[in-house]
């Protein structure tokens, strides 16, 4: 089967640093870290101490609610360290990789069994891997989901191509989708950007997606194929872990290894590094970070939706980027909000940058602005090809309405598909963090 | 050396300095100067360089052509009307720009100094709306208007109208409208008329007396229009030579200071639409609901209603329709704010501007009333575009939940 969904809003970013050749620089693995904050709704109990020793795969923490759903250690090694922050919560576990020890954990999987399958992508931490809506969270086990949405393209800014993931992996993809196809009684989509050589299994229903970011979102293409209604549960991923549960039913291990973008305007040279997920992106970036004097932001991700990495330092999932840009905090501007200068990215016509098209730019993190109330509108909807209207959908997460929130389409959406109204609001008002938010009340008042 | 001089008066300011209690006035002129080095915390990495700040002067910017304007032919009205035969180019705009200059000069005082005042009270940043609010309010009234009345009647919006509700971008009303309309119901016998809209004194020695020749009044050519006996009649300008639709799209005509020029509003349009700072949508919807209600009308003309003698066309230029159109019905934050929405919207300011205006011998003019009234509408029109989106996703519900049982 085949689809084809052209979708027409969205916005792509020229960003400066994209990477130009697909050839990969391996770096050694050192430290790595789980951070269990990157898995929403997965409560952490430890299932380790400092100093064990582990083997790739075992398991680290296990979800409080749901005991059978792990994170899996990605490397070799031993515990050095478990992190905890305020309240003595785990901010993130810290493994130093063995090269002397390289054990690894398989698993007993048997791919004919719905149960097996699910069990054995809890046990090898692949479970935690993939998304439930509504709420953006780890999928909740008890939960069937009506279909599966896979995507086969990041259309983040600079993003890697997620084609060179999956060269060669056929096999795993088809293992991986006829293991999926076991546990929904719906459709496995997998969305592939049109013009793209990605071979989808039978079994699989094929959708060709042209346009701009964020149409690369699992959730973006969900509310074009079939929407998500009050009572669904569906569940995304990319095919890059779809490749890995198909390894898991192949070959029962999991793959943890995972080639990183090093991109951005701050860095020399742009490129893709060979690492293992949860590594520390230091080693990644040395030597490769413009020495200019300018204070720098790190980010586990891509500028839209990624994590800065000030605090800590490793990667985080789901991102396989690092963008490194100017933090901006040291630049003096007089009189920003006049300027002509070509080098102001900007949607609006008001900017000289608009009359060119080609040009790719190099912005820093400040907001360029001060917080307002919504003035302008219309602007969020213009980069949010969904049948949602931002603005009161936003309003009514800010309120706290849930029947508000439920009839205007909360359980389509997730934080990082509102990234991009987040970036060209002239009011700056942080609508992921209100998503996230009134997500996790959502889910809370209704004790879903 | 700007910024080192801020810097150091910065701890001033700050909780616990001297002058912390000026802190809003200080952080708005600061990010006036420059840009605020606020990096993102949370979300997105990277803004857009669009600010609200921006997005005010580029309106201000297009309202620009009319200020001038307007100055210009306050300065020519008065020469005109007191019987002057050349008409020098400089002392002109020079007569013009002192006659506006202090009405402009209260406004901004009286307007930001409330807006400094509840800033400071709230602890908020300062907000850039009244930069666009304190010219609209001097370019729509009628170049007699006493000071001291603008100076009320702008207290009073900007504080009933806005502050009551929560400052820049939660107001119900546009406010420079309700400014005006302050006036135009507190203060008729100003604000209308024969006497309202040509400045008649000399200024600093520029300029002339004007003095009313019987039979012939300053009026504005709709408020001609609106005293007329019968069907023929000829609009005419200060000294009695007749108006023709040329001199009305000039803008060589009395009325409010900055709107009888439709070219210039024109100027102020194009710059608006190619920014994208205004909505194309409103501003064509206005235009179109007014040629539409102009040529019914028109179409039924009678004389009981001399005004339905105009066409649609010159429904258009006279008056403050263009201006309404591309200045007042436009602003974001009381118009509708959804995509179908603002076709209604725009459309209904457009008929319902004509309909006053000529249904009504009252009031000549009706641009204001019908934007205060879809403003006051335009609320209910989103909420029914969005109930339509509302029931889009639970008819789709229904169908499965029905499907499924």
């Amino acid at each position: 089967m085949r689809r084809e969904i052209s979708l027409k809003k969205g916005l792509d970013l020229n960003l400066k640093g994209s990477i130009d050749k697909s050839d990969t620089t391996p770096v050694a693995v050192g430290r790595v870290a789980v951070v269990p904050d990157d898995f929403q709704g997965f409560v952490p109990k430890l299932d380790v101490k400092e100093g064990d020793e582990v083997t790739q795969g075992q398991s680290l923490m296990h979800d409080k609610n749901a005991e059978a759903v792990k994170l899996a250690s990605p490397v070799a090694g031993v515990v050095k360290a478990i992190v905890r922050g305020d309240r003595r919560k785990i901010m993130r576990v810290e493994i130093d990789a063995c090269r002397e020890k390289n054990g690894t954990t398989t698993f007993e999987v048997n791919p004919d069994s719905a149960e097996s399958i699910k069990a054995a992508l809890m046990e090898s931490g692949l479970w935690a891997l993939m998304r439930q809506r509504p709420y953006d969270i780890v999928p909740n086990v008890a939960k069937q989901p009506r279909d599966i949405f896979v995507t086969a393209f990041d259309s983040a800014p600079l993003a890697p191509d997620l084609s060179l993931y999956v060269k060669g992996k056929e096999k795993e993809i088809e293992a991986g989708t006829k293991a999926l196809k076991m546990l929904t009684p719906g459709n496995v989509y997998i969305s592939v950007r049109k013009g793209e050589d990605i071979k989808v299994p039978q079994q699989a229903t094929e959708v060709l997606v042209s346009g701009p970011h964020p149409s690369g979102n699992a959730g973006v293409q969900a509310a074009n194929i079939a929407p998500v209604d009050k009572g669904d549960t569906v569940w995304t991923l990319d095919i890059v872990t779809l490749a890995r549960i198909g390894d898991l039913m192949l070959n029962r291990t999991v793959d943890w290894n995972v080639t990183v973008a090093v991109t951005g305007p701050e860095v020399y040279e742009p490129r893709y590094v060979s690492t293992v997920a949860g590594a520390e992106i230091a080693p990644l970036l040395e030597g490769n970070v413009k020495s200019d004097d300018r204070h720098h932001r790190i980010i586990s991700g891509n500028v839209l939706t990624g994590i800065t990495t000030s605090g800590d330092g490793f990667i985080h999932y789901p991102y396989r980027q690092i963008t490194v840009i100017a933090e901006g905090d040291d630049v003096d501007e007089f009189m920003g909000w006049a300027s002509m200068s070509p080098n102001k990215m900007s949607v609006s016509r008001s900017f000289p940058s608009w009359f060119m098209r080609k040009k790719s730019f190099a912005p820093d993190a400040r907001i360029n602005g001060g917080r307002r109330a919504m003035i302008m509108s219309g602007e969020y909807d213009k980069v949010l090809p969904m049948d949602i209207l931002p603005e009161y959908l936003i309003k009514a997460a800010i309120a706290r309405d849930i029947d508000k929130m439920e009839q205007l389409g909360i359980y389509e959406i997730a934080p990082e598909d509102m990234a991009l109204c987040e970036y060209v609001d002239p009011s700056k008002i942080e609508i992921q963090k209100i998503i996230r938010d009134a997500l996790d009340y959502m889910r809370k008042e209704l004790d879903d | 050396m700007l910024k080192k001089y801020l810097d150091r008066m910065k701890p001033h300011f700050e909780p616990g300095g001297k002058l912390h209690a000026f802190h809003s006035v200080f952080d708005g002129l600061e990010t006036f100067l420059y840009t605020p080095e606020t990096t993102s915390k949370s979300g997105v990495h990277i803004h857009d360089s669009l600010d609200s700040k921006r997005v005010m002067i580029i309106v201000v910017l297009a309202l620009l052509p009319c200020l001038l304007f307007g100055m210009y032919n306050t300065g020519y009205q008065n020469l005109l009307g007191s019987g002057a035969t050349e008409f020098p180019f400089w002392s002109i705009m020079a007569y013009g720009f002192l006659a506006i200059l202090p009405r402009i000069i209260v406004t901004y005082v009286v307007g930001l100094g409330i807006e400094f005042a509840v800033a400071q009270w709230r602890g908020e940043e300062i907000q850039e709306g009244f930069l666009v609010t304190g010219i609209l309010i001097p370019l729509i009234c009628p170049i007699e208007t006493p000071v001291w009345m603008l100076a009320v009647a702008t207290a009073f919006s900007v504080i009933f109208v806005k502050e009551v509700f929560g400052g820049t971008g939660y107001n119900i009303f546009n406010v420079a409208l309700v400014t005006r309309a302050v006036l135009f119901f507190g203060y008729p016998a100003q604000m209308s008329g024969d006497h309202a809209f040509i400045a008649t004194k000399p200024i600093l020695g520029l300029g002339g007396t004007v003095t009313y020749a019987d039979g012939i009044s300053g009026a504005t050519p709709l408020g001609q229009i609106a005293t007329a006996n019968g069907g023929d009649f000829v609009i005419h300008n200060i000294i009695g030579q007749p108006i023709s639709d040329w001199d009305a799209f000039l803008g060589l005509i009395p009325g409010s200071f900055g709107e009888t020029s439709t070219l210039c509003i024109l100027i102020g349009a194009a710059i608006l639409l190619f920014t994208g700072i205004a909505s194309w949508r409103i501003m064509a919807s206005v235009v179109v609901g007014g040629l539409f209600m102009g040529f019914i009308a028109n179409t039924f003309a009678t004389p009981t209603y001399p005004a339905s003698y105009l066409t649609p066309l010159q429904q258009l230029l006279y008056g403050g329709f263009a201006f309404a159109a591309v200045f007042m019905a436009t602003d974001p934050v009381t118009a509708a704010r959804t995509g179908l929405g603002k076709y209604i919207y725009g459309f209904m300011v457009g008929v319902i501007a004509v309909i006053i205006r000529t249904y009504n011998n009252g009031y000549p003019e009706g641009a204001m009333l019908a934007v205060l009234l879809m403003n006051a509408l335009a609320p209910l029109i989103d909420y029914c575009v969005v109930q339509t989106n509302i029931s889009r996703r639970m008819r789709r519900l229904k169908a499965k939940t029905e499907q499924a049982s």
